[in-house]
C-alpha cells in the first residue's frame, strides 16, 4: 500500500488557496478510501492458506446456519401433514435448498475449510501448493452458492417453473463443484510435496491422512458429476428427451447430494477424531497404520459405492436365508457387502484404534480438549447415520422413499458439522491466537449432539412407519415425530448459533484486551504446535526436520530428559 | 515457542508434476464419466427404437481420423520441447511449442468442420445434446491445453530457459488428451 504524505509547504499555500484546499481535501479524502479498501483487498486477494480456510470456513458456517434454517421450515411444515404451513408452491424449492444446503453449503465448504487452513501447518509447509487456485476455488464456489440460492428463489430447481432459472440452478451447482475441486487439488498437491524434510507419507499427522483421502476423493467424483450436468443441462436447454428436463436432473445427479457420497465428504471430520486420540490420551497414537488403513477404507468404499449405484439395495426376501438358493443369495450379499458394510467397517477401524489408544494402561491422564470432545460426538453422528445407510438399502424393509433417507443425510452432515466446530476450536490458537477452552466450548457439542438426535433419530422411526419423503403424508400418529424432529433442528441452530458467537465473543476480547493463546494449548505433539499463535504469513521461521509422527512430542521428551539428566 | 531445529531448504518435490497428474485424473474421470452415460444411452436407445444415430446424419470420418493422427504429432511435439529444454536448446524447445500450438489449432479446426458436416440438430433426440457435450468437453479441454502451451512458451520466453518440470508437466497434460481423444474417437465415431 502506498501512503502519501503532504510536507508543510503545500499545506500553508492550500490555507491561502481555496480551490487548492479542495483538492487537497479530495486528495485526503482518496488516501482515507485508499488505506481503509486496501487491506479489505489484501484480504480478499490473500494467497495465505490460513486466509483462504477462513473464508471456506465462514462460508461453511453461513450456510449450515442458512440449511438449518431451512430444515426447521420444513420441519414445521411437516407437524400437519395434512394442511400446508407454507406456501406450496416454495416447497419443491426449499426441499432442494436442503439437500444442496446440507452438502454443497455446509458439509464440503466446512470440510475444506480444515484441510485449507489446518494441513499445511500440520505438514510444517510455509504455504498450500498453487494458493490462487485454491483461493479462486473459494470464489467460484461462493459464486456457483449465490447464483443456486438466486435461481431457487425465482423458481428454479428440479420442479422449477422458470426454465432459465432451473438452468442457472444446474450450472450454479457444476461453478460450485468445479471451485471446490480446484481446492482439492491444491489440498492434495500440498500433502504429496510439501511436507517437511523427513515427513513421509506415513508420519503425516492423521487428520493431514484423511485430508488427503478427502482431497482425493473429491477429484475423483467431481469431474463424473459436472460431466452429468454437463448432459443435463444440454438436454434440459434443448429437447428434454434423453434425460427427463427438470425432475431428471436429481435422477441422474442426484447422487452426488445423498449417501454414500456423503461418506467421503465426512472423512476430515472422522480424521479430526483421530487427530485429536494422542493429545487426549497423552501417548503416541497406537495402530498408527491401522488407523490411516481404517480412513483410506472409508474414502475408498464410498467411492466405490458411488460409482455403482445400481447395486446396493439387497432384494432380501425376508424369511431368512434360503439354503437352496444360496447362490443368488450371495450375490446380492457381496456387493451389498462391498458398497454399503466396508465404509461402516472403516469407521469400526478408526474407533477400534480410538479405543486402543484410550486402554488404561498403566497411569494414564485424560486430556479433555475440544477437538476430541467435537470429534467424538461427530464421528458418533456420522456412524449413527451410516448404519442407518446399511439399513436403507435391504429393500424388504420398505425405508427408500420414506423420510429415513433424509435421516441418513442430516446425521451424516450434523455429525461432520460438529467435527468442523471441533476442528475450530482446536486449531483457533493458529488462526486468530484465541483459545476456545474446553469448558466453555464443549457443552456446546452437547447440545449439537442432542440437535442432531432430536432431529433426526424421529424421522428414523418415522420412517420405519411409512412416512413419504417430502412433505404430505395421511397418518396423523407421525406428527409427534415431526414434531421432536423440528425441536432438534431449532436445537442445532441454537448450538451453531452459540457457538459462532463464543468464537466472534473470543476473538473480539483478544482484539481488545490482547491475551491470546499460548502457542501448544493442548499439548500437542504435531508441527503445528511448534510455530506461534496466531501463526505468522508463512507459518514457519524455518522449515523443521522430522524424524517422527510425534516430532514436538520428540523435542519435549528429549527437552525432559536433559532437565532430568542436569536435576540429578 | 518450541524451537525445533532447522533444516536446509527444501529440494523441489516435483509441485508442478502432482498438480498436473491431478488434473489428469479429473480428466479422465471426466471424460470417462460422459462416455459411461453416453454409452448407456446408446444402449437404452437402441433397445427402445434401434437405432442411435439420428437419421440423416453421417459420421465424418475424415476430419476426425485427421484429428486422432494429429495427436501423434502433438505428442511427439510435446516430447520435443521437453527433450530440447533438457539440453538448453531454446530454438528447438521455442520451434516445438510453437509447432504443438499450430496442430492444436487445426484440431480444434477439424472438431468444428466436424460439428458443421454432420449437422447434428442439439436438439434432436439424447443424441444431440449428448454429442455436443461430450465434443464440446473435448474443445474445452483442448483450449486449457493451449492456454497452458502459452503459458509455457511465454515463460520460456521470458528467461526460464530449462523449465524442464513445466514443460514435462505439459506433456503430461497433452498425453493425456491424447488419450481423451482416442476414448471420444472409438466411442463416439467408431462405435456410433
Amino acid at each position: 500500500m502506498t501512503t502519501i504524505e503532504s510536507s508543510p509547504e503545500p499545506a500553508a499555500a492550500v490555507e491561502s488557496d481555496p480551490d487548492a484546499r479542495g483538492t487537497v481535501s479530495a486528495t485526503q479524502s482518496d488516501t482515507e478510501i485508499e488505506s481503509f479498501l486496501a487491506p479489505i483487498a489484501d484480504t480478499l486477494g490473500s494467497t495465505d492458506h490460513k486466509v483462504i480456510g477462513r473464508f471456506h470456513l465462514g462460508g461453511g458456517l453461513l450456510g449450515l446456519l442458512a440449511v438449518v434454517v431451512v430444515n426447521v421450515l420444513l420441519a414445521v411444515e411437516r407437524i400437519d401433514g395434512a394442511e400446508a404451513l407454507l406456501d406450496e408452491g416454495a416447497l419443491p424449492q426449499l426441499f432442494d435448498a436442503q439437500r444442496i444446503g446440507l452438502v454443497f453449503g455446509a458439509l464440503l465448504p466446512l470440510a475444506m475449510a480444515a484441510c485449507v487452513y489446518a494441513v499445511p501447518l500440520q505438514l510444517g509447509a510455509r504455504s498450500i501448493a498453487f494458493p490462487r487456485l485454491a483461493a479462486s476455488g473459494f470464489w467460484m464456489w461462493l459464486g456457483g452458492l449465490v447464483l443456486n440460492i438466486v435461481a431457487l428463489v425465482n423458481n428454479g430447481g428440479t420442479l422449477g417453473g422458470d426454465a432459465d432459472m432451473v438452468g442457472l440452478f444446474i450450472a450454479s451447482m457444476g461453478l460450485m463443484a468445479v471451485g471446490l475441486a480446484a481446492t482439492a487439488g491444491s489440498v492434495a498437491t500440498s500433502i504429496l510435496t510439501t511436507r517437511a524434510p523427513g515427513m513421509t507419507l506415513r508420519r503425516i499427522p492423521p487428520f493431514s491422512w484423511s485430508a488427503l483421502v478427502f482431497s482425493l476423493g473429491v477429484i475423483l467424483v467431481v469431474p463424473v458429476f459436472v460431466g452429468t450436468l454437463t448432459y443435463v443441462f444440454l438436454d434440459h436447454r434443448n429437447g428434454r428427451s434423453g434425460f427427463g428436463g427438470n425432475e431428471g436432473i436429481f435422477d441422474w445427479a442426484g447422487w452426488m447430494v445423498t449417501q454414500p457420497a456423503t461418506f467421503l465428504f465426512a472423512v476430515p471430520a472422522i480424521g479430526l477424531l483421530a487427530e485429536a486420540l494422542p493429545i487426549t490420551f497423552g501417548r503416541r497414537l497406537p495402530g498408527r497404520g491401522l488407523m490411516f488403513a481404517g480412513l483410506a477404507l472409508v474414502g475408498v468404499a464410498a467411492f466405490a459405492a458411488v460409482t455403482q449405484q445400481n447395486l446396493q439395495g439387497l432384494p432380501w426376501e425376508g424369511g431368512g436365508l434360503d439354503t437352496t438358493d444360496l447362490a443368488d443369495k450371495t450375490r446380492d450379499l457381496v456387493p451389498y457387502f462391498l458398497f454399503n458394510v466396508l465404509p461402516v467397517l472403516g469407521v469400526v477401524i478408526v474407533a477400534l484404534v480410538a479405543l486402543l489408544t484410550a486402554r488404561p494402561d498403566g497411569e494414564i491422564k485424560v486430556h479433555l480438549n475440544p477437538a476430541f470432545v467435537f470429534g467424538f460426538f461427530g464421528f458418533g453422528m456420522i456412524l449413527v447415520g451410516m448404519v442407518g445407510n446399511l439399513l436403507y438399502a435391504i429393500d424388504d424393509l420398505g425405508l427408500q422413499g420414506t423420510v429415513f433417507e433424509e435421516a441418513t443425510l442430516v446425521y451424516v452432515v450434523y455429525g461432520a458439522a460438529i467435527g468442523a466446530m471441533g476442528a475450530v476450536a482446536h486449531w483457533a490458537p493458529k488462526l486468530w491466537g484465541v483459545e476456545l477452552s474446553t469448558a466453555k466450548s464443549a457443552p456446546l457439542a452437547f447440545v449439537a449432539v442432542a440437535g442432531t438426535v432430536l432431529a433426526a433419530f424421529p424421522l428414523y422411526i418415522a420412517g420405519f412407519l411409512d412416512q413419504p419423503a417430502g412433505a404430505v403424508y395421511d397418518d396423523g400418529d407421525l406428527s409427534i415425530w415431526n414434531i421432536v424432529s423440528t425441536i432438534g433442528h431449532v436445537v442445532m441452530l441454537l448450538a451453531v448459533l452459540a457457538f459462532v458467537g463464543l468464537l466472534a465473543g473470543s476473538i473480539r476480547d483478544r482484539a481488545r484486551h490482547g491475551d491470546g493463546a499460548v502457542d501448544d494449548p493442548w499439548d500437542g505433539q504435531t508441527l503445528e504446535w511448534a510455530t506461534t499463535s496466531p501463526a505468522p504469513r508463512d507459518n514457519f521461521a524455518d522449515v523443521p526436520v522430522v524424524n517422527s509422527a510425534e516430532p514436538l512430542l520428540d523435542l519435549k521428551q528429549a527437552a525432559s530428559a536433559t532437565n532430568d539428566g542436569s536435576n540429578a | 515457542m518450541h524451537a525445533l531445529p532447522a533444516a536446509a531448504p527444501p529440494a523441489p518435490q516435483r509441485q508442478l508434476l502432482v498438480g498436473s497428474s491431478l488434473a489428469v485424473v479429473a480428466m479422465f474421470m471426466l471424460t470417462g464419466g460422459m462416455l459411461a452415460v453416453w454409452l448407456l444411452q446408446r444402449t437404452r436407445a437402441i433397445d427402445d427404437t434401434g437405432t442411435w444415430v439420428p437419421d440423416g446424419v453421417t459420421i465424418a470420418e475424415v476430419p476426425t481420423n485427421v484429428m486422432l493422427i494429429s495427436f501423434v504429432g502433438i505428442c511427439v511435439f510435446a516430447q520435443w520441447a521437453v527433450y530440447a529444454a533438457h539440453r538448453r536448446d531454446r530454438g528447438h524447445t521455442a520451434l516445438a511449442l510453437g509447432a504443438l500450438f499450430l496442430v492444436a489449432l487445426l484440431v480444434i479446426n477439424a472438431q468444428a468442420f466436424t460439428w458443421h458436416e454432420m449437422g447434428v440438430a442439439i436438439a434432436e433426440g439424447p443424441y444431440g445434446p449428448m454429442f455436443y457435450a461430450v465434443t464440446g468437453m473435448f474443445v474445452a479441454l483442448m483450449i486449457v491445453g493451449l492456454l497452458f502451451t502459452t503459458v509455457a512458451a511465454f515463460r520460456y520466453i521470458g528467461g526460464r530457459v530449462g523449465d524442464e518440470e513445466l514443460l514435462i508437466a505439459h506433456a503430461i497434460y497433452w498425453y493425456a488428451m491424447a488419450a481423451v481423444y482416442s476414448a471420444v474417437w472409438f466411442v463416439v465415431y467408431v462405435t456410433k
